[in-house]
């Protein structure tokens, strides 16, 4: 094999500062990559990835606290299993806590506590792995809302969109699975709800809840049960989707925010190796310390205050963890009632709708979104740059809509909370909330569109007569009006960078020859809904207008000179009078 | 080959709905701004000063690696559990010795990167995400091809039936999850049915001991339990353990109220099941299965804690505010020879949460 086929990092290790790249003989790093390349064959693959350009933006950050969470919640999982005992056999506890001493519980929460009390470093890890869990799931919920705010979903983005959509639901599960395996009372509760909503599906549901449990519920399979899907099944699933997530991301190259050099065929940031390696794993430890430090001071799921399952007790203010909370919530707010029975068979809405109808569609509707936008707008390009949620009023305002719905809905699951922290009636806060979770969205939606409208006309306004110098003249007529500067090239070139918005025309009922078109009907209902998301945006101004707002600025800024005077007071501010050209203006 | 003779091959984007000229753009790419020179770059101090910035980061990780072992020697765990900020001297020092260390390193590495890595920004030329259009065909080609050559198309009766034979393995999957609630375990006829049954006294929950309708003052509420549940060589019950004595606690928990029998609204056919104002009923929610029993005595509203169903203990136990659709189920009580509370008989109806066949059992 010869030397110049081999992998060359030498220059990866010298090109870093000021002066050019040199060649010199393979480092060591080097020497140990040949090694592994006339092995491996790597070479192909890592000379396009060492070096691959990552744009950089905070707002990018937000995936990475997922996936770092999740390699925080393996770590830490692993120790646990280490003690954990998945059995619900019976027994009386004996450990540390006083408190519970000679209590009969499952083997189970006995381990827990054990894991709490006994082991040095067991609780940390305990709260540590329920803190992640937590994050891990905020996370990766902002990193949807950014990448949807953002467009980043669209072409060729959509099936990383799905994958993502998955791993939140699968988030989710892990969620649930996880805190009902110490087998306490309130973990107990939330397995004993989903027994209900097992037994709520129509003709399977009681033969499922069966199956699940063992037998009649609670029986003694359904924590063995539950603790194999949670440290095998789905994380299994997590991993493979999250891998496959992460090779789209390297694939497709990161989207990035317009901006000057900054285009739709391009990449600009900071090559993989070193700059983003080192922020991307630096920034892991920096998770991993947070959580660390969450963990050793922060109290979450005190088992041993809330004691062992059993079926007859309940607590008080018992809650999901939050994630959880929006379809306890719409299970909350069901008016009373709502069971019909047809032909002698049971069919509970109220369970029926809150829990097994409204959260799958919400799901489906979430996965579905960027497959609707494209098929309204009828938009098959690649898209790189990224949008600013006012350039998109519609779509920014379908997700505020969606956002309001999972919030209110989030809201009312702590309903029994409210009412006791505010003094107020829970029988009010549950009416206002069967109300408020159909007109909030609406009411969100066009208070969103027409905000993000008047952004895009207050750019508008920026563009073609500058910003806001705080600077008062006074006419000779006496009239007052604040002078405007223009906004530097580069600011100017990222507020215009971004498509003009085409609403679909479609032509006739018929073709040429008086044949109905195909599809007609549909395509018509296509129209009117890219008449509804685009119709009423605001456009960037043409060449021509810029033109003719900047002559008229510079003719302003011409019956204007001179008639400054120096005003007392803005000798140390930024107002004082240039006198010189040579000061550049404000960079915005 | 480098990265960039690559790159440069760039197809345009397949747009041919769109106008084929779009508007021109207002304000022209001024290009990348022009790259500035941070204080590490031109002054050796500054370099040496963020040197040793970082170095002090690391060795300070390390310090706090080292107070991560001595406190795991140093405090104990179990007894003086609560000793500090609420959790474990143990639990305290380790999570914020083990934060600092991971949260000073990852500071560190990325003040490195920041300070001293290169700041100059790279550009990289983006590929379309789909194939060459000649990739494109050669596949479609070798895939009608094998396909041809596989002859399924042509053969329906052995694409037939061989995707039946696949498609029918799903029979054996999913029959081998039966046993998932192997033999009788799966009757859901239990549902139908608890471990009350005629003459079984009333006992408090926790104690196990009888209830003498006489101990019941107006306004009281008691959690209470079958006798069964708690056997003695007295009164000859059976042992139960595990799975049934679970399930039977989960079906068979009640609570016993004490009301000015003025205040009851009669429910017809039920007249005889009260004693003296006392009433009975299954504690389990009709929603979801939740244990009832936040009382209101002046109201005689039982409040369920999970989803609020709110029931009218002195009307039948009918739901007045609430997800949940049925009144709680009604224990028919007697007294015995001693005064004390029994069971006319079992439920008269499921208790708990709903199911498909219900109204069937």
């Amino acid at each position: 094999m010869s030397t110049d086929s081999r992998l060359d990092t030498s220059k990866v290790a010298t090109s870093n500062r000021t002066d050019a790249a040199t060649t010199s003989k393979p480092s060591k790093a080097g020497g140990l990559a040949s090694w592994a390349d006339d092995r491996l064959g790597l070479a192909t693959v890592m000379k396009k990835n060492l070096r691959k350009v990552f744009p950089d933006h905070w707002s990018f950050m937000l995936g990475e606290i997922a996936l770092w969470s999740f390699v925080i919640l393996l770590l830490t999982g692993v120790f646990l299993t280490l003690w954990y005992n998945p059995s619900m056999g019976h027994v009386t506890y004996e450990g540390s806590y006083d408190q519970l001493r000679g209590v009969g519980m499952s083997e189970a929460m006995v381990s827990t506590l054990n894991i709490s009390f006994d082991v040095r470093g067991g609780l940390l890890m305990r709260q540590m792995h329920h803190w992640a869990a937590m994050i891990f799931i905020a996370s990766m919920m902002v990193h949807l809302l950014r990448v949807y705010f953002t467009g980043a979903h669209r072409k060729p983005r959509e099936l990383n969109w799905v994958i993502g959509c998955i791993l939140l639901l699968l988030g989710t599960l892990e969620g649930f699975t996880g805190y009902s395996l110490p087998d306490d009372l309130l973990s107990g509760t939330g397995v004993r709800a989903a027994d209900g909503f097992l037994k709520a599906t129509p003709v399977a549901g009681t033969y499922m809840s069966f199956l699940l449990f063992g037998g009649e519920f609670p029986g003694e399979a359904i924590i063995p049960r539950l603790y194999i899907v949670h440290v095998l099944l789905i994380p299994g699933i997590l991993l493979a989707l999250i891998a496959a997530h992460m090779l789209l991301l390297v694939y497709h190259k990161h989207t990035q925010w317009p901006g000057p050099g900054r285009t739709e065929q391009n990449v600009v940031g900071y090559p993989m190796l070193p700059v983003y390696a080192a922020k991307a794993g630096g920034f892991f430890f920096m998770v991993f310390g947070v959580v660390a430090i969450m963990g050793g001071l922060l109290t979450i799921n005190p088992v041993w205050q809330f004691g062992p399952y059993d079926p007859t007790k309940v607590t008080a203010g018992s809650q999901p963890d939050w994630y959880m909370g929006w379809p306890d919530g719409l299970l909350r707010i069901m008016p009373s009632g709502m069971e019909t029975v047809i032909f002698g068979y049971t069919i509970s809405w109220n369970v029926l709708l809150p829990i097994l109808i409204v959260p799958p569609l919400m799901l489906v509707v979430l996965i579905l979104l960027p497959f609707l936008e494209g098929w309204i707008t009828g938009d098959k390009r690649n898209h790189h740059l990224l949008q600013r949620p006012r350039n998109a009023p519609t779509r920014t305002a379908v997700m505020v809509a969606l956002m309001t719905f999972y919030g209110l809905a989030w809201a009312a699951g702590g309903n029994d909370i409210i009412a006791i922290k505010l003094h107020s009636s829970i029988n009010q806060i549950t009416y206002f909330m069967r109300v408020a979770v159909f007109l909030g969205p609406l009411l969100a939606f066009w208070i969103t569109r027409r905000w993000c409208i008047s952004l895009q006309r207050h750019d508008n306004e920026t563009l073609l007569h500058g910003y806001e110098t705080g600077i008062i003249t006074r006419s000779p007529d006496g009239g007052y009006a604040e002078r405007h500067l223009p906004i530097s090239e580069a600011s100017a070139y990222t507020l215009t960078a971004r498509e003009r918005d085409e609403v679909l025309a479609i032509g006739g009922d018929t073709d040429a020859a008086g044949v109905a078109a195909p599809n007609s009907r549909s395509e018509k209902v296509r129209a009117r809904l890219s008449r509804w998301m685009f119709a009423h945006n605001v456009q960037k101004p043409t060449a021509a207008e810029l033109e003719e707002a900047h002559h008229h600025a510079s003719h302003e800024a011409e019956l204007t000179s001179g008639l400054d005077h120096p005003a007392e007071g803005h000798q140390f501010d930024d107002h004082q009078l240039r006198d010189t050209e040579e000061v550049p203006l404000r960079e915005r | 080959m480098s990265i960039d003779d690559k790159s440069t091959a760039i197809e345009p984007h397949s747009d041919s709905h769109l106008p084929a000229a779009p508007a021109a753009e207002p304000i022209a790419d001024p290009g990348l701004a022009e790259h500035h020179w941070r204080p590490t770059d031109v002054d050796t101090r500054a370099e040496k000063r963020a040197e040793r910035q970082i170095a002090a980061m690391f060795i300070a990780a390390m310090i706090f690696s080292v107070l991560f072992v001595v406190s795991y020697f140093a405090f104990g765990v179990g007894d003086n559990w609560d000793t500090v900020a609420g959790l474990g001297a143990s639990t305290v020092s380790l999570g914020v010795t083990l934060g600092m260390a991971l949260l000073l390193i990852g500071i560190g590495i990325i003040h490195l990167a920041r300070k001293l890595m290169s700041d100059v920004e790279m550009v990289e030329m983006r590929h379309p995400a789909a194939s060459p259009q000649e990739d494109r065909d050669a596949t479609i080609e070798a895939l009608n091809a094998g396909l041809d050559e596989a002859g399924i198309g042509r053969r329906p009766l052995v694409r037939n039936t061989m995707l039946g034979a696949v498609g029918i393995l799903g029979l054996p999957a999913v029959v081998l999850l039966r046993d998932l609630a192997p033999g009788s375990t799966l009757d859901i006829s239990k549902l139908a049915s608890t471990i009350w049954e005629p003459g079984m006294r009333l006992v408090r929950d926790v104690v196990g001991t009888p209830i003498k309708a006489s101990d019941i003052e107006v306004g009281d509420l008691i959690n209470a339990a079958p006798e069964a549940l708690f056997p003695t060589e007295e009164n000859g019950y059976e042992e139960l353990e595990g799975a049934p004595l679970q399930s039977e606690k989960a079906k068979g928990a009640i609570i016993i109220v004490r009301m000015d029998p003025d205040e009851i609204t009669p429910v017809s056919g039920r007249e005889e099941w009260t004693v003296d104002g006392i009433i009975c009923y299954s504690k389990i929610c009709t929603h979801v299965g939740c244990p009832i029993s936040l009382y209101e005595r002046t109201t005689h509203h039982v409040l369920c804690p999970c989803h609020q169903s709110t029931f009218d203990l002195a009307d039948g136990a009918k739901v007045v505010f609430g997800p949940a659709a049925r009144p709680l189920p009604q224990l028919p009580l007697m007294e015995d020879g001693e005064g004390y509370l029994v069971a006319q008989s079992d439920f008269k109806e499921p208790i708990g949460a709903s199911y498909w066949e219900r109204e069937k059992q």
